[in-house]
């Protein structure tokens, strides 16, 4: 009774996720082994060729030749992905123990506050970041203005420009998960730990972080993930000039039409995804944290 | 030495404005003293700990540690430990790391911070339980470790605040006997905040009893028992019959004050009674038989009577006794 009552509960959920993520996670595996045609479609037979693609160009003559092209693209997507959730969690970590420290009304104000910017749709918060850092834009208009420059500052269409727009999409999913987690802990254990001779940073070092870690953990997850495959940022505040994984993968659905290697590329993220995951789980034990 | 000179404590809150926990407090606690502040909720007593603690500063007057003003020192450059209500053991760590917090903080050597946790453990009783969590142990065990964790660093004041309060009647019976051990083994001034009057006589060496910010008697357990100083303290440690002195015939005195053990009960007729009524309620319960006796203007006494056996029934008349010694008048 009890086992039939989980499995229609449960049921919803199950299928769910094998109608909108296995099913296409599936289609993407299959046609990556497949072969774009001329059609914009994918044929078979069966061929590694797409996965060839990402380390070899063919040559005029159709031989192949070595080129780090594509890794170094899903290089620098690593490395905006890792920076972004690092730089997540250095403004995440402060704002939510600040929020924890404050009186419960405070408190609601300012989780608002956090959440708000869910209300306004990405594509048009992102590009609100094109209007400030262009070069008649809110920050170089205004020091033109006050006289600090002459010519406008190249804020936008570079890593930095991309990765501030990251960091400004996810640190709230930085902030609330570690917010749930402090806020469970006793705020007599920072006073019995500066009680036993600890002061502040150790307080920090061998209180908070520890007892803010699941958090950490589990807001570094909804991070990265995301973040290694996002394609709005880059696009709108990189210029689509320097290629991240996400708008390369796009940009095969669409443009170069070449759906095989789209997907092979696709095939690639989530199994880098899912490996993560499966470290940090296996050194952190994901599995006690509640968002 | 613990001395509280004038303190002030005043809170300001939004929605209550200006609440004034501590009036012009001052006390001496001495040392190897087992020293309990004692009084209902909000009289201020945890604030008292605290100020000494370190987590909460006066708004005026001074507090000094062994001759030394802590005005602006923070808890962790005091040597004085708390052990706190809730216990607040670190959950990420095991009872030895727990108890080796203070040391680590103290810069204690590996070799050393290893002798002491294992002499603490077995200071409280807990050999073999170093390396389990916290959340595994009882409310009892998870208590000695907050004190053993509070006694390793070797504090020169230990503070206890209500820590007895989260066990059950028979493991706080237990306790305060444990406590009291330590106290005696460790040679360390000992200051406990507890509500719970008896808890305090059975253990302290002097009680402060402290009620809506002030400290109004501090002495020697069996001192405030027998003479206290005004009404609350009399009804507060122990029962007590609280009797207008206008009832005794005595114009000018406000209340006079008898235990009901010290009172007896006789007939009616008897000559040379202090005064007169008539028994509301009998309760018998083994050695001692309860007297509730209505006093002529309305007034209830209780009396306490040794192998009376219930002589008297409700409604009789009776006269009421008590020896002059048992007796004392109060201003207030």
């Amino acid at each position: 009774m009890n086992m039939k009552r989980t499995l229609f509960l449960i049921l919803p959920a199950v299928l769910f996720i094998s109608v909108f993520m296995l099913i296409p996670l599936m289609i993407a595996l299959v046609y990556s082994f497949m072969t774009s045609d001329s059609y914009g479609g994918v044929t078979g037979p069966a061929t590694f060729d797409a996965y060839i693609q990402l380390l070899y160009q063919q040559d005029f003559d159709g031989s192949l030749i070595f080129s780090t092209d594509y890794l170094f693209i899903i290089l620098r997507s690593v490395v905006l992905a890792v920076a972004t959730t690092v730089l997540c969690l250095a403004i995440g970590l402060p704002v939510a123990w600040h929020i924890v420290c404050q009186s419960a009304s405070r408190r609601k104000f300012l989780l608002f506050l956090v959440t708000m910017p869910f209300w306004i749709n990405t594509l048009i918060r992102t590009y609100c970041w094109v209007l400030i850092l262009r070069d008649q834009g809110l920050i170089n208009m205004t020091l033109r203005n006050l006289g600090a420059i002459v010519d406008p500052l190249p804020l936008l269409y570079n890593d930095g420009s991309i990765l501030l727009g990251l960091v400004y999409t996810f640190v709230p999913f930085m902030v609330l998960p570690i917010y749930s987690t402090l806020e469970r802990v006793d705020t007599r254990l920072i006073e019995a730990a500066h009680d036993l001779y600890a002061g502040r940073w150790q307080v920090f070092r061998r209180v908070i972080w520890p007892l803010a870690k699941p958090g950490v953990v589990a807001g570094a997850i909804l991070i990265f993930a995301p973040a290694l495959g996002s394609f709005l940022a880059p696009d709108l505040l990189g210029g689509g000039k320097k290629l991240l994984i996400g708008s390369l993968i796009q940009m095969q659905f669409t443009s170069s039409r070449n759906w095989a290697f789209g997907s092979a590329l696709a095939v690639l993220v989530t199994a880098t995804v899912i490996l993560t995951l499966i470290v940090s789980s296996r050194r952190n034990k994901v599995g006690e944290v509640r968002i | 030495m613990i001395e509280v000179r004038h303190v002030s404590k005043v809170f300001t809150t939004m929605d209550i404005g200006t609440v004034t926990a501590l009036a012009e407090v001052s006390l001496t606690i001495n040392d190897n003293e087992f020293f309990t502040l004692l009084g209902p909720s909000g009289c201020g007593k945890t604030t008292l700990l605290r100020l000494i603690g370190g987590f909460e500063t006066p708004s005026t007057g001074e507090i000094r540690i062994d001759g030394v003003d802590v005005a602006g020192l923070p808890p962790h450059k005091r040597r004085v430990n708390t052990v706190f209500q809730s216990y607040a053991l670190f959950p990420h760590l095991t009872i030895t790391q727990n108890i080796a917090f203070g040391l680590e903080m103290l810069k204690w050597s590996k070799a050393d911070i290893d002798v002491r946790v294992k002499e603490m453990l077995s200071l409280v009783r807990l050999e073999g339980y170093g390396e389990r969590n916290a959340a595994q142990l009882s409310g009892g065990q998870q208590q000695r470790v907050a004190l053993a964790r509070a006694l390793a660093p070797r504090p020169s004041v230990l503070l206890l605040d209500e820590p007895l309060s989260a066990l059950d009647l028979k493991l706080r019976k237990g306790m305060q006997v444990e406590l009291k051990r330590l106290q005696r083994e460790t040679g360390i001034t000992f200051v406990l905040v507890t509500h719970d009057q008896e808890e305090a006589l059975a253990m302290s060496d002097r009680i402060a009893v402290m009620s809506a910010g002030h400290v109004l008697q501090i002495g020697r357990p069996e001192d405030i028992y027998d003479d206290p100083n005004c009404c609350f303290v009399a009804d507060f440690i122990g029962e007590a019959n609280l009797i207008p002195g206008a009832l005794l015939g005595r114009a000018n005195v406000n209340i006079v004050t008898i235990r009901p053990e010290r009172v007896t009960v006789g007939p009616g007729d008897a000559p040379a009674a202090r005064i007169a009524g008539t028994v509301s309620e009998v309760t018998f319960i083994g050695p001692d038989t309860l007297y509730d006796i209505g006093l002529k203007d309305g007034t209830r006494m209780r009396a306490r009577v040794r192998g009376d056996r219930g002589r008297f029934r409700a409604e009789e008349p009776v006269t009421v006794h008590w020896p002059d010694e048992a007796e004392r008048e109060l201003a207030s």
